[in-house]
């Protein structure tokens, strides 16, 4: 009992080793740091794969082990990648400004300067003026501190009203899509502040770095690759003591858990707080890879998908939402990117571009059927991890508690 | 002997139908006490007000030497307080191991940092070896409290509200579904713990009420019929008539 933390979740050895093999290997690669076998676009989905793998650990925090299926996390992610793109924009533009300035006679006055980065960035929009919500975006670390503050303080405040009149169930999870969506149309009015459905672009030009796409690709990369092992331990490090005994009794009956003096809605507004920051540095590091964010990025859709591939890697444990999300969005990568080969029936040609989704669809209600440890599952069969016969008994008698077949013996 | 749990003129009711009505009910430091009544009359529904999870419309419940009205509180500072309950069925923590049921009662800070840092010291895991002995399941420490026996998980409840040292303790047919062997260590226990603090048990089974040996509450239609020793109650007419008479 009193072994170290790593001697007592051997997978967490077995899953940085994975990590750092993994990145070694793309960076030996790549374009700019190796023999060039993977292009840097190829780098940058990568990269963006990580980011999905940290936010699907935050959904597994809150689904898997503390059993509130959450559909709102995209919203999290989104702010995070907005907050950082705030500054990465300012600044660029801010370098651009500053440069076709300097070209004339007399020297632009600072308000002058500011002026001139808001008609570039907000021209769009028909608009000139900075918003009040754009007050620190030229400032980096204040930016930074917003990827985790936002997103925390809008958990915090919606977790807080949520919990504390008990919702919870399938009403929750309605309220958390309700969120998300309400976000998102707001977010695509052009008065939102943040340039409506043109969304923040041009965001993977880092300002002030001459270093290609090619390096910085590979930059990203290694960030993400640091985010992920960062926070998969410290959510392995969570659940892995009296804690983690406590939010999962939540999951499986939080009545118990109250009747043991334990505070359900205070232990629930701290995973939800926890994982939408996690969410949101996962989205700082994505939207630079992908270069562009706009309000559709946050659109309920994306917050399903996000439990689909954490339900077809596993539930209730880290390894299976990181290989879900891993196996799942590289998949939707190949078959929407028009890679996959179309396959020619005579009578009719299935295009992958427009039958991937059905096919997501169909792997999911599979999954759910007929293989409930999802992916993860093939994990088992190598460390001999069975599950026990409770004749179809779920393990607790709350709506989001383990069932039979996700459980251990 | 000091009361600890005052309860007086307490009534709630359900969509009109009266669960509890005009209900009041005390008992001391360190007592032990049977309630019996038939279906319906109300020992769930008392069990819940006392314990937090139903408000009842008009009375009031008065904790402890300091008098402190348990109605403002919730069931986790209720638990905190030092109430702590048994349900009917056994409700453990199933994907859970026995020994990490037991930390999880036992009477440690409950806020979620101290949780979060907390790791159990060798106090703690020798308290959770002798409450296993105590409780039959030391073997069975390492084990997923899932796989226990019925009865194994009865004693695994009794003896996480051991491990939570409570003051008083509300026991909810503890003997139901268990084999004559198990009982009898079942009233061992609920003796044992009475010793040190109140326990009232709510129970069907008359035989299991005679051998606790102690002062028996009936009630009936939300309210209290008679009270005294189990031979004293099982003589008055209105108790044999409502109760043991059918």
């Amino acid at each position: 009992m009193q072994r170290s933390f790593i001697a007592k979740n051997p997978s967490v050895l077995i899953f940085f080793a994975c990590l750092a093999l993994f990145t070694l290997a793309v960076t030996v690669l790549s374009e700019g740091f190796g023999v060039g076998l993977a292009s840097t676009s190829f780098v940058k989905t990568l990269g963006k794969t990580l980011c999905l793998c940290l936010i699907a650990v935050a959904m597994d925090l809150i689904w898997g082990f503390t059993g509130i299926l959450s559909l709102g996390h995209f919203a999290f992610f989104g702010l995070g990648g907005y907050m950082i793109g705030m500054w990465l924009m300012y600044e660029r533009t801010r370098l651009i400004v500053v440069e076709s300035l300097s070209q004339t006679e007399i020297p632009p006055t600072p308000s002058e300067v500011v002026d001139a980065i808001g008609n570039q960035i907000f021209g769009v929009v028909g608009s000139s003026e900075f918003p009040m919500i754009w007050a620190f975006a030229d400032s980096l670390v204040l930016q930074l501190a917003l990827v985790v503050l936002v997103p925390g303080l809008l958990a915090l405040v919606f977790g807080w009203l949520a919990f504390r009149s008990r919702v919870t169930g399938v009403y929750l999870s309605i309220l958390t899509q309700a969120m998300t969506l309400a976000l998102a149309l707001y977010l695509f009015q052009n008065d939102s502040g943040l340039r409506g459905n043109n969304g923040l672009s041009g965001l993977q030009n880092l300002p002030g770095v001459t270093a290609s796409q090619d390096f910085v690709s590979v930059w990203f990369l290694w960030a993400s690759a640091g985010a992920l092992g960062l926070g998969y331990a410290l959510a392995a490090w969570a659940v892995s003591g009296k804690f983690g005994s406590v939010v999962r009794g939540i999951r499986d009956n939080e009545a118990r858990v109250r009747f043991l003096g334990y505070s359900v809605e205070t232990y629930k507004l701290v995973i939800f707080v926890l994982t939408a920051c996690l969410a949101a540095i996962a989205g700082a590091l994505y939207y630079p890879q992908a270069g562009i964010i706009n309000p559709a990025e946050m659109a309920p859709i994306a917050s399903v998908y996000l439990a689909v591939w954490v339900a077809i890697g596993g539930r209730g444990r880290l390894y299976g939402a990181v290989i879900g999300a891993a196996f799942v969005s590289l998949l939707s990568t190949w078959f929407t990117g028009g890679q996959a080969p179309d396959i020619p029936l005579g009578f009719y040609t299935i295009k992958w571009v427009d039958w991937w989704l059905v096919l997501l669809g169909l792997s999911f209600v599979a999954v759910t059927l007929f293989a409930p440890k999802g992916m993860g599952g093939l994990i088992d069969l190598w460390t001999r991890r069975k599950s026990p016969n409770r004749h179809g008994l779920d393990l607790g008698p709350d709506e989001g508690a383990l069932r039979e077949q996700e459980a251990s013996k | 002997m000091s009361t600890l749990l005052e309860v007086s003129g307490v009534s709630v009711s359900f969509d009109g139908f009266r669960a509890i009505n005009n209900l009041s009910f005390r008992i001391g430091e360190a007592e032990l006490r049977a309630v019996i009544g038939p279906n319906g009359a109300g020992k769930t529904t008392f069990m819940d007000i006392v314990t937090g999870k139903t408000k009842p419309d008009e009375g009031r419940v008065i904790w402890g030497e300091k008098s402190i009205s348990l109605l403002k509180m919730n069931e986790a500072k209720i638990a905190q307080a030092g109430v702590g309950r048994k349900f009917q069925k056994p409700t453990v923590f199933e994907d859970q191991t026995v020994q990490e049921n037991l930390l999880m009662a036992l009477k440690k800070p409950r806020s979620w940092l101290s949780v979060l840092a907390y790791k159990p010291s060798t106090t703690d895991l020798d308290q959770t070896a002798a409450l296993a002995q105590e409780i039959g399941l030391l073997d069975a420490l390492k084990r997923n409290s899932g796989e226990l026996s019925h009865g194994q998980k009865q004693w695994l409840e009794i003896g996480m509200l051991l491990a939570q040292e409570p003051r008083l303790l509300l026991v909810d047919e503890p003997a139901a579904g268990m084999t004559p062997q198990e009982r009898e260590h079942t009233t061992d226990l609920l003796l044992e713990a009475a010793k040190t603090r109140a326990v009232v048990v709510v129970e069907h089974d008359m035989e299991f009420v005679r051998r606790l040996n102690c002062k028996v509450t009936v009630l009936h239609e939300g309210s209290v019929l008679a009270e005294g020793s189990l031979d004293h109650v099982t003589s008055n007419q209105e108790v044999i008539d409502v109760y043991l008479g059918r």
